[in-house]
């Protein structure tokens, strides 16, 4: 702004900017009313549960609250050598605490977690504790079992002082923290979240690919088609819409199992031997056909969309200017649609990388997800924490992308509809 | 060298879309090369047609269009080499005025310097230089129209169609548009054909007008000419303004008829009557009819001023005559014709040629 800018004056002589902001105040305060239910709502049911999943995912107070005078004890012990005596007067008060408190039995759940062999000598030393005599508990607890007196022990109770950890996030990527306290992997035969997720990007990329490849033409169809007929395909394309995910999923189980419909049909026009149905179900095969069916509507309305608008104008011109069909379609009508098949690509990977029915009931075991996993964790084990730090894992993966398509296409090219 | 009478040729062409209704009727029209065509028309009337025929994204349902010659109905549209403007100008909005100038030349792998040269002589023919790195959407509306011709002729084409170009833009852009259009086109001697439904669009720019109705071309002649000279009722009210009477036809002889309206005989100029009895819709423009009329003037009436519309250069005036209240008189703004005042009975006068009997539909 240049030094000569002077203050606008209204006729009444208060200054422009005031005078709008008054005259606008009324306005502002009723539009925040209007969507004040609305943010209320989204805070309420998505940010607090997302913020709550955060904290539990790293949430690891337990151990911290059971022994809080053993932490603060330890606070100057180096962990290179047993710890002093202090040490181990304050683990044993602790201790008795929660003997009292009959919570014994979960911290040596969740030391064991850390270590294996806790579960024993915490048994072992319960029983021992109530004949413990006062003073030189160092010597007294080294004395119930052998591995009191190893330092790797204390040092792995040491481990759990924190009140936040990032051990199940790491978990979620098969891997640990050792005794020296470095990152590593489990060993191969146990990896099983790496897979996974690899199955799960795998799968939710191809179902994109499928989806856009089926999508693409029938979004050019419904553009293009007259009214009458338009109206029509885009009720097929809606039909989907308005049937339960439960029902169409079932509907692809009556279809694919193998002496389903498809297969009844294959044999019928001897594709293949009856005794050698091919499995279509149960598999990622299932996987693949069931999700990009059921999400391919999210492909076909914002390519529909964008298509729309698109002047059929333009193809002529790119003909009339000489280009063959192929290049009008190439270099004009294609680039126009990326902003739909952006929006088309994100929405169906977003929504397949977290997909949980359909390949919970078509996947059979190599066509499950990450998110069937989560589920697993949810209902099962009950280690919510570690649902919710893959839950995380799985937001943050699609954020990720996100930024990726933001770098490479950019966002306010998105057109959703 | 010689131009081509019949560079483009309409040989019998029918077109209909449900095999129902005809759009275009036996069209039969000979453009010459060079020439700048306007087909003028009501919506509906087959001009558009014509035109998507012309480009190729058309066929027609019956009969043959040559192009120089040949016989172009089974050439595909980007085989025909013909340019076109759009209506709604058609550019690329995802590639800069540079890349949409481009298009056609690169599709032609016609090597970049040249190209370049070409792109910058279309740009400073419409006098766009500096333009070319824009998008599309940075540039006003007169200015996509001009980038819509400038890559339409620049891969010099021999052809070139505009569909409704101006339609879009503002009166006065428009207008100024008319004459740069037209200059381009003299400059560069290319062949246009130029489809509207403006009239005087199409009187300003055209060499040879071509007027549709009902899928057929009532008229093809020069501006003056169609304005002038309409040859049916359809073209006299379709171009500029007119008066009409309808009577019947109770003498002709001489080159000239008599006309009785409203017991009243009037003198016309028998078009497309031959014999009495015959009914007739006479056709009169606005400026041909005076008032205070000099006696050589064979028709003189009097009738009773209506309205009176003040228009700065001249003064409309609606006329109650001869039981049409609807003649309108265009009246120079000059001192002699200070008097015109409404209700006054005033003499009105013209030539009987003036007065076109046309049929009477």
């Amino acid at each position: 702004m240049s030094s000569e800018t002077k203050q606008i004056l209204t006729t009444d002589g208060i200054p422009l900017e005031v005078s709008l902001k008054k005259a606008e105040r009324k306005n502002k305060i009723k539009a925040f009313l209007l969507v004040a239910p609305l943010l209320l709502f989204l805070i309420i049911t998505y940010v607090f549960p997302i913020g709550d999943m955060l904290f539990r995912s790293v949430d690891d107070k337990m151990v911290t609250q059971m022994l809080p005078k053993t932490f603060k004890a330890m606070e100057n012990w180096d962990g290179q050598e047993l710890p002093e005596e202090e040490v181990f007067a304050a683990f044993h008060e602790d201790f008795i605490k929660l003997v009292e408190d009959k919570r014994e039995g979960k911290l040596s759940t969740q030391l064991n977690y850390t270590k294996n062999g806790f579960k024993s000598i915490i048994k072992k030393l319960r029983r021992k504790s109530k004949s413990f005599e006062e003073g030189n508990y160092k010597e007294q607890i080294m004395s119930v079992h052998k591995r009191w007196a190893n330092v790797e022990y204390w040092r792995a109770i040491k481990r759990r002082a924190p009140e936040f950890t990032g051990q199940k996030y790491l978990k979620g990527m098969d891997m640990y923290v050792n005794e020296e306290g470095k990152i590593v992997s489990v060993e191969e035969d146990r990896r099983i979240h790496r897979v996974l997720w690899l199955r799960t990007l795998e799968i939710a990329f191809f179902v994109t690919v499928f989806c856009f490849l089926m999508a693409y033409p029938i979004a050019h169809l419904l553009a293009t088609l007259p009214m009458k007929y338009s109206n029509l395909l885009m009720i097929c394309v809606l039909l989907p819409f308005w049937t339960s995910l439960l029902v169409r999923t079932a509907s692809w189980m009556i279809l694919l199992q193998q002496q389903g419909i498809v297969n009844d049909f294959f044999v019928g026009i001897g594709l293949v031997a009856d005794d050698n149905r091919p499995e279509m179900m149960y598999n990622k095969t299932g996987s693949y056909v069931a999700m990009t069916q059921i999400l391919l509507p999210f492909m076909v309305l914002p390519l529909y969309s964008v298509m729309k608008t698109i002047s059929p104008s333009l193809m002529r011109a790119g003909k009339s200017l000489g280009g063959t069909p192929f290049v009008a379609f190439w270099k004009v009508y294609f680039p126009l649609t990326i902003p739909g098949i952006g929006a088309g690509c994100l929405l169906v990977f977003i929504l397949a990388i977290g997909y949980y029915i359909t390949p919970a009931l078509v996947g059979g075991a190599s066509g499950t997800l990450i998110s069937n996993q989560i589920a697993f964790h949810m209902k099962s084990t009950l280690d919510w924490s570690f649902a919710s730090a893959m839950g995380l894992m799985l937001l943050s993966g699609v954020l990720v992308i996100y930024w990726l398509y933001n770098k490479l296409v950019g966002i306010d090219n998105i057109k959703l509809g | 060298m010689s131009l081509k009478k019949d560079f483009v040729k309409f040989d019998k062409v029918d077109k209909s879309y449900d095999g129902k209704v005809l759009v275009v009727k036996d069209l039969q029209l000979d453009i010459e090369e060079g020439e700048f065509v306007t087909m003028l028309g009501p919506s509906g009337s087959g001009k558009t047609t014509c035109l998507m025929m012309l480009a190729g994204f058309e066929t027609p349902t019956n009969g043959e269009i040559y192009l120089d010659g040949k016989a172009i109905s089974s050439i595909p549209p980007h085989k025909r080499g013909i340019g076109m403007v759009f209506q709604n100008y058609a550019l690329f909005p995802h590639m800069t005025v540079y890349e949409n100038l481009a298009f056609p030349l690169r599709v032609r792998k016609i090597p970049k310097d040249e190209a370049d040269k070409k792109i910058d002589k279309a740009l400073s023919m419409v006098s766009l230089q500096g333009f070319a790195s824009r998008m599309p959407g940075q540039l006003s509306g007169g200015q996509q129209q001009r980038v819509a011709v400038a890559r339409s002729l620049v891969f010099d084409p021999q052809l070139v169609l505009m569909d409704e170009p101006l339609g879009a833009l503002d009166k006065n852009l428009r207008e100024s548009m008319q004459y740069e259009i037209k200059h381009i086109h003299e400059n560069i001697g290319v062949t246009v054909v130029y489809v509207t439904h403006d009239q005087s669009e199409a009187l300003t720019m055209s060499n040879r007008i071509a007027v549709f109705n009902d899928g057929k071309v009532q008229q093809l002649s020069s501006p003056d000419e169609l304005y002038e000279k309409p040859v049916n009722s359809f073209v006299a009210e379709f171009i500029g303004e007119n008066n009409t009477f309808v009577g019947e036809v109770s003498d002709i002889s001489g080159g000239k008829c008599k006309v009785k309206i409203a017991n009243t005989d009037i003198l016309a100029n028998p078009i497309s009557v031959k014999g009495k009895g015959e009914k007739t819709k006479i056709s009169l423009r606005p400026e041909r009819a005076l008032i205070n009329p000099s006696d050589q003037m064979d028709n003189i009436h009097s009738g009773k001023i209506e309205e009176v519309i003040y228009h700065g250069d001249h003064t409309r005036v609606r006329i109650n005559l001869l039981g049409n209240n609807q003649f309108i008189l265009k009246v120079p703004n000059s001192s002699a014709n200070l008097d015109i005042k409404l209700g006054k009975d005033i003499k009105i006068g013209w030539n009987s040629e003036d007065a076109r009997a046309l049929d009477p539909s």
